[in-house]
């Protein structure tokens, strides 16, 4: 229960790091320590304390099934880490052209939009 | 052989290979686009009135492989999104010369349908997400495609908003998965409806449910989950404009939260928690559809109008179906919950239609006079006849004013609305109603009608590339009002239905 917690916690700097942060750069940081809140989360659904890898199947060794870790999240996990590298290399690509614009991180300083 | 993967596999394949042919063929970004979106729209119109059909990829079958689904309420999204997809990309071919980089641009446009086809035939909740993710940072992409220091601060914004969506997206889908151990849909419904007869008796579900709402709140641009619209969508160059106004809130949003909720979760039931849903769904509509209406009318840019009254409009969509959904969680009669939510799918896709058309109206504006400040034009009339006639009926059809399309659906919205005993809602529904009219008479009046003046004196009539898209919209919206009885049991009450009956679904991919 205590790793769930601690994930939230972790989610919930992230969000922190993205509201009161004005310097882009460490927007684009909250955004992915959120991220990876979400990876570590889904990790630990899988998880299981003293697992094995789940290679061997049900009709073989009906025992070892218990102490399966479960490999899907895994898959998830990995699918989920290269979405948010394109998006991360994306929003440093922006972050890049906003600085030549403005010549400066601040957002405060940067928004014009009305939003 | 089963159609139903060739609506990711087009645009996708078009997508990788407009670039690698660009390198030797400088037209290959038009010409391919063109012809796939071409194909992907008759394919969706064709695929009207076909039973439902599940593709099941690589051969394994539902709760193990991935499944691909085609039911009525995928074809009613299929079709707004392709055909909506190719006028956009015809309507770019004059209007985009004024840019550089077109093989990116047609790249990335064919990436954004394909994840919107993805999220619309997707079985399964991570590819889903998946799939929402390349949707979204094509369209990322396509706002800031000026690279203007505006264009950037407005994609910038969208892009951060837009990933805190789908990181909540993300952690719900792993919720669901670790309290029912399936990511298939349909067997995770099936879990849901039987070992916990209903979302309610487990706390970590309402919590996933949550996270989705506002996950898909946020891609659908309800308020207060808005922010980002009204910067990203004036931005954007005004076919992807229209795209984004027209579709992608939808399929992003709408669609995925009406599938999600209905079907999953299985909140069209009666229970205490589907009623909290049902409730919070139409208190954002609410929301939307005030604010949404209120920040419009201050607007003097054209564009800008457009980004809010879309706000308030898919708050209309959502009343529809969270009505529907209210009804049937306190055990209403499943007749009225019908009415509702049909009144919402009409009002989703005549949006689709009559947004798309304005969003469209305002690049020919654009384009012909180099501004988009309703101050500086006026009597649009006399130098753009064509154009200002498809902006009047779009603007018509938008506020509501009968026989257009706009009327019809809102009145079905109202009345449901009324009928389920909510007549306060009703009542500012109507009044926003009004709103909607006043703004776009504001419209009409200063930029359509009136002496010629301005940045007007110069103008001339669009090219035909561009005012054809225009004339064809501007029938489907006529259409939509007066031919209801052609195409409504076709379209519309198939997709109702399939909303509706969340076992059907189930029974349909699982076998």
């Amino acid at each position: 229960m205590t790793v769930y917690f601690l994930c939230a916690v972790l989610l919930t700097m992230g969000l922190y790091c993205l509201v009161a942060k004005k310097n882009i750069v460490k927007k684009i940081i909250g955004v992915v320590i959120m991220d990876y809140a979400v990876n570590l989360y889904l990790i630990i659904i899988g998880y299981k304390k003293g697992g094995v890898a789940p290679i061997i199947d049900k009709t073989t060794n009906p025992e070892l099934l218990e102490r399966f870790v479960d490999p899907l999240p895994q898959a998830l996990v990995l699918t989920s880490i290269v979405i948010g590298l394109g998006v991360l290399a994306l929003m440093v690509s922006m972050v890049i052209r906003l600085y030549e614009k403005h010549g400066t991180f601040d957002m405060s300083q940067i928004s014009k939009l009305r939003g | 052989m089963n159609p139903v993967p060739l609506y990711v596999a087009i645009p996708l394949g078009a997508a990788f290979l407009i670039p690698l042919l660009g390198m030797w063929w400088k037209k290959s970004g038009e010409t391919l686009a063109v012809l796939s979106t071409l194909v992907l729209a008759t394919m969706a119109i064709l695929a009207v009135g076909t039973p439902a059909m599940v593709h099941h990829m690589g051969g394994w079958t539902a709760p193990l492989g991935i499944a691909l689904v085609s039911d009525g309420l995928t074809v009613l999204l299929l079709i707004a999104i392709n055909v909506i997809a190719f006028l956009c990309i015809v309507f770019s071919l004059k209007y985009m010369t004024a840019y550089t980089g077109l093989t990116k641009y047609y790249s990335l446009f064919m990436l954004m349908v394909a994840g919107m086809n993805g999220v619309v035939v997707s079985g399964d909740l991570f590819n889903l997400f998946v799939f929402l993710e390349l949707a979204s940072l094509a369209s990322y992409a396509l706002v800031a495609f000026g690279v203007e220091a505006d264009e950037l601060e407005a994609g910038f914004k969208y892009m951060i908003l837009g990933s805190v969506a789908s990181v909540m997206i993300l952690f719900a889908v792993g919720t669901v998965y670790a309290v029912t151990g399936t990511l298939n849909m349909a067997d995770a419904a099936r879990e849901i409806s039987t070992k916990f007869s209903g979302a309610e008796t487990n706390p970590a579900l309402l919590l996933a449910a949550a996270f989705f709402l506002m996950g898909f709140g946020l891609k659908a641009a309800l308020v207060p989950f808005h922010a980002w619209l009204p910067d990203a969508h004036p931005s954007a160059p005004a076919p992807i404009s229209a795209m984004l106004s027209g579709v992608v809130i939808k399929s992003l949003g709408v669609y995925a939260m009406c599938r999600v909720m209905f079907h999953v979760f299985g909140f069209a039931s009666t229970s205490p928690s589907s009623a909290i849903i049902a409730n919070a769904m139409i208190a954002l509509s609410v929301l939307s559809i005030v604010v949404g209406g209120l920040m419009a009318i201050g607007q003097w840019d054209f564009k800008r109008l457009l980004a809010y009254s879309s706000i308030g409009q898919i708050g209309y969509v959502t009343l529809g179906i969270g009505v529907g959904a209210h009804v049937l969680a306190t055990g209403g009669t499943r007749s009225l919950a019908a009415l509702a939510i049909l009144g919402g799918l009409f009002h989703l896709i005549n949006h689709a239609a009559f947004k798309s058309l304005l969003f469209l109206s305002s690049g020919a504006i654009q384009y012909a006079t180099g501004t988009r400040d309703m101050k500086m034009l006026s009597g649009l009339r006399k130098r753009m006849p064509i154009t200002a006639a498809t902006t009047n009926i779009a603007a018509l059809s938008i506020s509501g004013v009968p026989p257009f399309s706009g009327f019809w659906s809102k009145l079905i919205i109202i009345v449901a609305t009324i009928r389920a005993g909510h007549p306060a809602i009703a009542a500012i529904a109507i009044a926003m109603a009004f709103v909607t009219l006043a703004y776009y008479v504001k419209v009409q009046r200063e930029m359509i009608f009136g002496p010629v003046r301005g940045r007007a004196e110069s103008a001339r009539e669009v090219p035909a590339a561009m005012y054809v898209p225009l004339i064809i919209l501007a029938i489907v919206c006529v259409g939509f009002g007066l031919l209801y009885p052609v195409w409504g049991s076709r379209i519309l009450e198939p997709a109702r239905d399939a909303l509706l009956n969340g076992a059907e679904y189930v029974k349909l991919v699982l076998g």
